[in-house]
Formats: structure tokens, C-alpha cells, sequence
């Protein structure tokens, strides 16, 4: 056990982090007390730096360390197309799957009238301004299948209807590798109403 | 054709049973005691294999036996759609109650996969006479008892307009805002007004001919708008006003007629309501028997001691005819005389404030 108040408050700091209880956040820090030089110093110094530059992307909501995010900075991601997603967690998962080929706008949440979350909490007047700006041809709702999701969806589509822009969504049905078998109800009728010709 | 039934069911530190364990054979059951004994906490327990809050709408710490309040646990094994299965629900002090299915944890709506209960309660002597939210809820347990997807329908509902009511209340005008909460409430408000007028034509179709219970011939009283999305996107200025949503199938009320006296159910007797309801009631399990293939659980509270013998009677061959388990309570064995050589009693007693089960006997 530690004594030590300055080693004791790292504990209580790591145990704050999702995933990790009192006892694994008193055995990471145990490993990176045993690894100081290879480990413990470099994340600090990582932890200074990026605490002190990580930002909002000013035109997208991405997290990253320079005003405008290193995705909405490459010209080559300038395809006309933008994904809307609720969460910078949301945008990550879309790039590990490496289908996008365009630029995204992370909402930062989902309307809740009843949780007192508006469209001006949420960056969808920016989105709006975007759609004007950068010749976007194709709005992608990547948002979650809930009713607030759902809501923010429609809400989106209705905003921007006027502008022409053409407004699509995420299909939702059988994953790839999935059987049958395991799909809950809504899932199956969702799939059957979205199936094409073979 | 076997009904569903609850096979063994045993219940911990719940309303006045602290512990109790008691096996069913599919047969009928009565259970017998004096006025506070807890008999309708037995069904009220059956009747939390359901989706929702039970017999009596209970919160789940009221459902604790008291004074301990340690929380309480129901296990049941029933023989149910696709065989046998392991229930069990609990609720620890102050949380939302558990489900699990087969040791799995499960939603409250997957239940209704599993096995399908209908209830009869003194409280709803007075639904025809009554405020229409009344009628309303049993009109969507009767429609969700054959169309098990109409829970999660009327949640979507439900949260979509609870969020436009917000918006009401709040006085805020944004139409796009109103719009995308519309889109949702009309999308599954249609869906559930389909489903309740397929449940109305189902029931009525499974309704018979003149038996000892009298004919009900329903109906629903729907707002006359047939497009929900024009009719609430219309009438938000009258909805701002009053600061909630005044169409939708939320005001939905549900009309009853004693089809052979052509007498509205509420102008009937208090005798004939209750030969109405019971009469849906059967035509419901028997719509559910031919479309499921197995007769539903049935709890009736109090229901023999208002019938005179003969509708008694015709009540207990309705139920041996479906082969429906119901769990019956009553005051005096006397009622269940009707049901000799075909059903069993426990007698329920109170002894210092806690339930105690008579060994079962034959009726």
C-alpha cells in the first residue's frame, strides 16, 4: 500500500478513468512507478504537452491539437461529403473502419428537450455554415439508433432542407459476420425494410 | 392444447411473504384466507413476470416486505413459449427491478417472449366509469398481450412526446425541433394505433356467441385526424398553449357496449361491467390460445365471490375448456366448489403480520 500523499492522489486520479477501478489504477501505477525512466516520464511529459495544446477543431468539433484538426486540414478529404457524428468517439470508430473518405462534424451530443440540450448546444448552426462553405454535395447522419439520436437525425434533415443538400443515413440491419439467429426483433424488420435486389 | 403456466414459483422478503415456495401442476388454483391474509400478493408476484409494474402498479420498494425493506426476490420455472424457462426478478432498496431469463440478464419487455399473463383486479370494477387512462392501459396490455412489440412502440412514443411536451412547457418555437419530434411520434403512433385496432378485431373475432358472460362490442375514440404528422405539426400553437400535446393515440379513449342490450358498458349495472370485463378478458386468452397455441396465465382477484353460482360455473368450463392456469382468490373455499375434482387450494394465512401457505389440497 502506499503512504506516500503524492503517490496516493496519482492512485485516486487514475482510478477516475473509465475502465479502471481502485485496484487496477493502484497497479498501473505501481508499474509505471517501477518504470519511471522508460515509461513514467515520457507519458508525463506527453500528458504536459498535449494538456496544454489539445483543442477543439474549429470547423469539425475533432479533437486535436491545432485549431483546425489534421482530417479537415487535408485537402484530399475535400470529396464534397461530410459525416455528422455525435461524438469525437463516434468519428474514431468511422476511421478505424477506413470507408469515409471525407470530412466529419462531431455534434458533441444529441437534442434532449427533457436534459435541456438545444441546437445552439450543439453545433448545428456550424454545420448549416459548412454545408454552405465548402460545397458539400452529401450530408452522412452516422447517429445512434435512440430516440434522441433519432431526433437529432430529423432535426438535422429539417434544417437543411432547404439548402438542396442531399441528406442521407447509416443503414441499419445484419452486421457483416452476423447470423440471424442473434439479431434482436427490431433489427430483423429493420433489415428486412431496407433489403435489395441480390 | 397445454396452456402457459407457472410451474413452481417462490418468493423472498416480498409484501407479506417472507419466505414461501409453493409448485403448480397447470391446474387451476385457489387461494383462500381472510381479507389481508395476502393472496392477491401471490398474484401480484405472478404478475411481475410481466413487462411493467404488476397487478397494482407498485413501485418496486413498495414491494418490499416491510419493515425490513432488504429488497426482494421472485423465482419462477414456467412452461412457456419455446419450453421451459428460469425467471427471476428482484429489486435491491431504492434500485429499478431486475430481470433475468435463464440466469441471463434480461429487458423487462423480453418477457413477454417468454409468457403471457392477464389479469382481473377489483380496481378495474370501476375502468368503464373512470378516468379514460385507465381504459387506455388495459386497452394496451390486451394489444401488447398479442402484439409483443407494442411495449417498445408506445416507449418511443412516450419519450418523443414527453420531450415536445418539454418543449411546451418551455415556451420554445424552434419548428425544426417540433418537426423531428413529430416525425418519431407519427411514425410510431401510427404503428400503435394499428396494433391496437388489429388487438380490437382479434378480440372481437375470439369473442363467441351468447355465453354466460354478455357480448362487448368495442370500440376506440380516436382523435379524427388521419395523419398524426399534420394534425400535431397544426395544432402546436393550441399545444403551446396548453403546454402539453393534445392529439396523438396517448388520448386515445377505449369504448365498451353490452352488444345485446345495446347499453354503453358505463350505464351498465355494476354486476353486468363486471360480466363485461370478464368476458374480454376470456376472449383474450382465447384469441391468444389460437394464435400462440397456448391458453395465457390467468390471475383473477376476487372475481368468484361476484358472480352468482351459475356464471361462476361457466366461468371455471371456460377456463378447464382453454386448459388456462388461472390463480384464483376468494374469501370461502365455497366459491371454488364449482372446480371439484379439477382444481387445488391452499389456504393463506396471516400469522403476526407475515403469510403463511396451507399445504395444497384437491378442491
Amino acid at each position: 500500500m502506499a503512504d506516500d500523499t503524492g503517490i496516493e492522489a496519482l492512485i485516486d486520479l487514475m482510478a477516475r478513468l473509465p475502465g479502471l477501478g481502485p485496484r487496477s489504477a493502484r497497479r498501473a501505477v505501481l508499474v509505471l512507478l517501477k518504470k519511471r525512466a522508460q515509461l513514467m516520464a515520457p507519458l508525463a511529459q506527453a500528458m504536459a504537452e498535449v494538456a496544454l495544446t489539445a483543442r477543439d477543431c474549429q470547423t469539425c468539433g475533432n479533437i486535436g491539437t491545432t485549431d483546425t484538426c489534421a482530417i479537415c486540414a487535408d485537402p484530399r478529404r475535400a470529396t464534397g461529403e461530410i459525416c455528422v457524428v455525435e461524438d469525437v468517439a463516434d468519428l474514431w470508430a468511422m476511421e478505424r473502419g477506413q470507408a469515409f473518405k471525407g470530412r466529419y462534424h462531431v455534434l458533441g451530443g444529441t437534442l434532449s428537450a427533457l436534459d435541456a440540450i438545444g441546437p445552439d448546444d450543439l453545433r448545428i448552426p456550424r454545420l448549416a455554415a459548412r454545408v454552405a462553405d465548402e460545397h458539400i454535395r452529401e450530408v452522412i447522419l452516422a447517429l445512434n439508433a435512440t430516440v434522441d439520436g433519432q431526433t437529432t437525425a430529423h432535426y438535422i434533415a429539417d434544417v437543411l432542407a432547404p439548402s438542396g443538400v442531399q441528406v442521407t443515413s447509416l443503414a441499419q440491419g445484419v452486421p457483416i459476420g452476423g447470423e440471424l439467429d442473434y439479431l434482436d426483433d427490431g433489427t430483423i424488420g429493420a433489415a428486412l425494410k431496407a433489403r435489395r435486389r441480390f | 392444447m397445454g396452456g402457459l403456466s407457472i410451474k413452481s414459483l417462490s418468493l423472498s422478503h416480498f409484501r407479506s411473504h417472507r419466505l414461501a415456495n409453493l409448485d403448480f401442476d397447470g391446474r387451476p388454483v385457489a387461494l383462500i384466507g381472510p381479507n389481508g391474509a395476502g393472496k392477491t400478493n401471490l398474484l401480484e408476484a405472478v404478475s411481475l413476470f410481466s413487462p411493467g409494474r404488476g397487478l397494482r402498479r407498485a413501485s418496486s420498494d413498495d414491494l418490499a416486505k416491510r419493515p425490513e425493506s432488504i429488497g426482494w426476490r421472485l423465482r419462477a420455472t414456467v412452461v412457456g413459449l419455446g419450453g421451459g424457462h428460469d425467471l427471476e426478478t428482484s429489486a435491491d432498496p431504492g434500485e429499478a427491478r431486475q430481470v433475468r431469463v435463464d440466469g441471463k440478464v434480461a429487458t423487462q419487455a423480453s418477457l413477454g417472449r417468454v409468457i403471457r399473463i392477464l389479469w382481473l383486479v377489483p380496481a378495474m370494477d370501476r375502468l368503464w366509469i373512470e378516468a379514460a387512462e385507465g381504459r387506455r392501459r388495459f386497452l394496451d396490455r390486451l394489444t401488447f398481450s398479442l402484439a409483443p412489440d407494442h411495449a417498445e412502440l408506445s416507449l418511443t412514443y412516450e419519450k418523443a412526446m414527453r420531450d415536445r411536451n418539454r418543449l411546451l412547457k418551455d415556451q420554445i418555437t424552434d419548428p425544426h425541433w417540433y418537426t423531428a419530434l413529430e416525425a418519431q411520434m407519427a411514425e410510431a403512433g401510427a404503428q400503435i394505433t394499428q396494433n391496437r385496432r388489429a388487438a380490437l378485431a382479434r378480440i372481437d373475432r375470439a369473442t363467441t356467441g351468447e355465453t354466460a358472460f354478455p357480448k362487448a362490442t368495442l370500440a376506440l375514440t380516436e382523435s379524427e385526424d388521419s395523419d398524426l404528422l399534420t394534425a400535431l405539426a397544426e395544432g402546436r400553437r393550441r399545444d403551446l398553449a396548453a403546454g402539453r400535446t393534445l392529439v396523438g393515440p396517448h388520448r386515445t379513449d377505449l369504448a365498451a357496449v353490452y352488444t345485446a342490450k345495446g347499453v354503453p358498458a358505463d350505464q351498465c349495472s355494476t354486476g353486468e361491467q363486471k360480466a363485461l370485463l370478464i368476458s374480454l378478458i376470456l376472449a383474450n386468452a382465447r384469441a391468444l390460445a389460437e394464435d400462440i397455441g397456448h391458453a395465457p396465465v390467468l390471475l383473477l382477484d376476487e372475481v368468484a365471490a361476484h358472480l352468482d353460482e351459475d356464471r361462476r360455473a361457466a366461468l371455471y368450463d371456460e377456463i378447464v375448456s382453454l386448459g388456462a392456469q388461472a390463480l384464483m382468490t376468494g374469501t370461502e373455499a365455497e366459491l371454488f366448489r364449482g372446480l371439484r375434482g379439477k382444481g387445488r387450494l391452499i389456504k393463506i394465512s396471516d400469522i403476526g403480520g407475515q403469510s403463511h401457505l396451507s399445504p395444497q389440497e384437491d378442491i
